[in-house]
């Protein structure tokens, strides 16, 4: 599926700042019923967000008006458990485009950018400083460069640089993704497949 | 041919690369897809929106099992959007010639269990399917992962994915087991010293007398869990115990076919001298039955011992405070004599035929407590059909059980197998993350023993002490 091309992101930040934040949070399973790709985030972090009977928990930061922006800002090993896009989705749909965090699980971290969410792994202590930063003014701005593979708060200037391969790095730049690559591929592919033992 | 020690996971990784991308992931080929009706929907879609055929439909095999009921499976089912996700494995999978176990076929059940199952998973090959506990399959020496639905369509269109190679570990768990610890122990055990992400970024292999001796359900239970503590998979080299279940299985080979299989699957082990990223050894004898008292499945502990505090534990202190209030246990109680409400055994975890003769052999000659509503559910219609030939189907309704049908069930509560808010339940499932059996449900993972265990006595009990 067709995503936006992503350079250099400039936006204020949501933070989050929770360890192990697993998929089910992100997206119960109960709200994997679709068929269709089409409006998952409006049960981004639902059980988080809702009450029983659907009415926002007034201190969610999401239902925190103060809070906005196209980064999200979680806490150590974001993303870990099922394998579900699912998540990537919702965090898409509602209208991220980047994810910090000091450590993501491998599942999560693929699905982000196969559909076009970036993210970004930093350091534990540059993300307290991030964390410090949106707590003294929610409006601070982060500017995220892929190109360049740094983010820098721009309230103070610090920066710290992130690691992304050169080929997924390519995709994310150019709104490519794996499956156009493979397709150039597939006479070497099926060659392969036919010698291949199973 | 270099002499040079290889791994298990290096012979079998080696073997797959189609192309090694520069400063990018390698080209991967799939030898076996299984898919489901949750996850396959929108990749089917993709590919249509592609214009793209499925590569090569008969290495992918279809099984309903996340969103099913696990009562009256010969009814419609209710859910109109379960039925349609249903129906769109259905009309996907007969458009594109791909094989389909759907709700109602005798071979329908949990995909991780009806794979080994039927022979399709056989030591070497690469397994992807769109569930994180994909993982299951590494019990036959495989590399078995879970992926995203970006990726079910890369597998669809191409057979392959694109995977960065993973770090290598090795765990080692040595020694002998006491009785009442099971494979399921031993996993939680593992994940409780490594943590909820201590193995993301490897790939895990299982050795030492402990899993040797095991048998392969209980090595599929190990390697389940492996994505518990973050890692891609885990693996464990076959030897004759693996060759002794698939043997016979309706698609494991015959003939010369099989002798010529049999020689290569000898040839899947570490050798003598190969080196891990990073290597851990654990003693079997040290551990006792688990039981987690958190929302990860790293927050697990002997079921003697007491809770931990904030300090003890290696981890964000108010993530741990969190994580305790949603529990409502606190630091330093013991997880002995708590009160339960439900308890489900079953899911790709504990859903094989030696978890249920695990369990029957506590509930045999005892009742249900009045207290515990329990929810049996058997990972395939092979396993309940061994439950009833085997008795145990006798022993559970006579202890005042009910068996269910196949399915993930409340596992991940997607279905109407959902544990009431506020409640605990003891699971023999993979996941205590808040709300992951139900909005507000309460989780405590453990062995068929120790649900068995709670199931009869109404609250945490040490299986030990009812074990003759």
């Amino acid at each position: 599926m067709a995503y936006d091309k992503f350079t250099v992101l400039k936006s204020t930040a949501v933070p989050l700042p929770i360890e192990n934040v697993d998929t089910d949070q992100i997206i119960p399973a109960r709200f994997l019923k679709a068929t269709k790709r089409e409006g998952f985030g409006d049960n981004l972090f639902r059980d988080w967000r809702y009450n029983g009977d659907d009415t926002p928990k007034a201190d969610f930061v999401l239902n925190n008006s103060i809070y906005s922006g196209k980064i999200l800002v979680g806490g150590k090993n974001f993303g870990s458990g099922s394998s579900r896009e699912h998540a990537a989705w919702a965090i898409y749909d509602y209208g991220f485009r980047c994810v910090v965090s000091s450590f993501f699980a491998d599942i999560f971290k693929n699905n982000s950018m196969n559909i076009g969410i970036l993210p970004v792994q930093v350091s534990d202590a540059f993300l307290h400083k991030i964390f410090s930063a949106i707590e003294a003014n929610p409006n601070a701005e982060l500017e995220v460069n892929l190109p360049e593979q740094t983010i820098t708060i721009l309230a103070t200037g610090e920066s710290e640089s992130f690691d992304i391969n050169g080929y997924k790095k390519h995709n994310l730049v150019n709104g490519f993704d794996d499956i156009d690559y493979l397709q150039a591929m597939r006479e070497e592919i099926v060659a392969f497949a036919q010698k291949s033992r199973y | 041919m270099s002499s040079k020690p290889t791994t298990l996971f290096d012979k079998v990784w080696d073997a797959h690369v189609v192309r090694d991308i520069q400063d990018g992931p390698d080209v991967f080929l799939i030898d076996r897809h299984f898919i489901h009706e949750v996850t396959s929907p929108v990749a089917f879609l993709g590919l249509k929106n592609r214009n793209v055929s499925v590569m090569f439909p008969e290495r992918t095999f279809a099984t309903a099992d996340h969103n099913t009921p696990t009562i009256n499976q010969h009814l419609p089912v209710q859910d109109p959007l379960s039925a349609n996700q249903l129906k769109a494995l259905e009309e996907n999978t007969s458009k594109h010639g791909i094989s389909h176990w759907g709700l109602g076929n005798p071979k329908n059940g949990i995909v991780h269990v009806v794979g080994p199952e039927n022979g399709i998973t056989l030591p070497g090959m690469t397994i992807v399917c769109g569930d994180s506990h994909t993982s299951t399959h590494g019990a036959f020496g495989c590399i078995a992962f879970g992926i995203g639905t970006s990726e079910v369509e890369m597998v669809l269109a191409s057979q392959c994915i694109m995977q960065p190679k993973p770090k290598k570990m090795r765990i080692n768990v040595s020694g002998e087991m006491h009785k009442g610890v099971t494979a399921k122990d031993v996993v939680l055990y593992i994940i409780s010293k490594l943590t909820a992400a201590g193995a993301t970024g490897y790939f895990v292999e299982y050795a030492g007398s402990v899993f040797e001796s095991m048998s392969m359900e209980g090595r599929m239970t190990v390697c389940n869990m492996s994505i518990e503590m973050g890692a891609r998979g885990g693996m464990i080299a076959p030897d004759e115990t693996t060759f002794n279940y698939i043997k016979g299985r309706e698609k494991a080979p015959t003939g010369q076919a099989w002798d010529d299989a049999l020689a290569y699957w000898k040839t899947l082990k570490t050798d003598e001298g190969a080196t891990f990223d990073i290597e851990y050894h654990y003693d079997g004898a040290e551990i006792e039955p688990m039981i987690t008292y958190g929302t990860n499945p790293g927050m697990g502990m002997g079921i003697t011992e007491l809770i931990p505090s904030a300090e003890d534990i290696d981890a964000g202190k108010a993530s741990f405070a969190k994580s305790l209030q949603y529990m409502g246990f606190h630091e330093k109680e013991p997880m002995i004599g708590k009160q339960i409400d439900y308890v489900f055994i079953g899911s790709c975890t504990n859903g094989r035929i030696e978890d249920f003769r695990a369990f029957a052999s506590i509930v045999k000659g005892r009742k249900k407590a009045d207290n515990v509503t329990a929810w049996v559910v058997p990972g395939s219609h092979v396993v309940e059909a061994q439950i009833r030939e085997e008795g145990i189907y006798d022993i559970l309704i006579e202890a005042g059980f009910e068996l269910r049908q196949p399915g993930c069930s409340a596992c991940l509560a997607m279905n109407d197998d959902k544990i009431p808010a506020g409640k605990y339940a003891v699971s023999t499932s993979n996941r205590n993350f808040e709300g992951r059996q139900g909005p507000g449900a309460r989780t405590l993972l453990a062995s068929p023993l120790v649900a068995a265990a709670a199931a009869v006595t109404g609250k945490v009990t040490d299986p030990r002490t009812l074990i003759a």
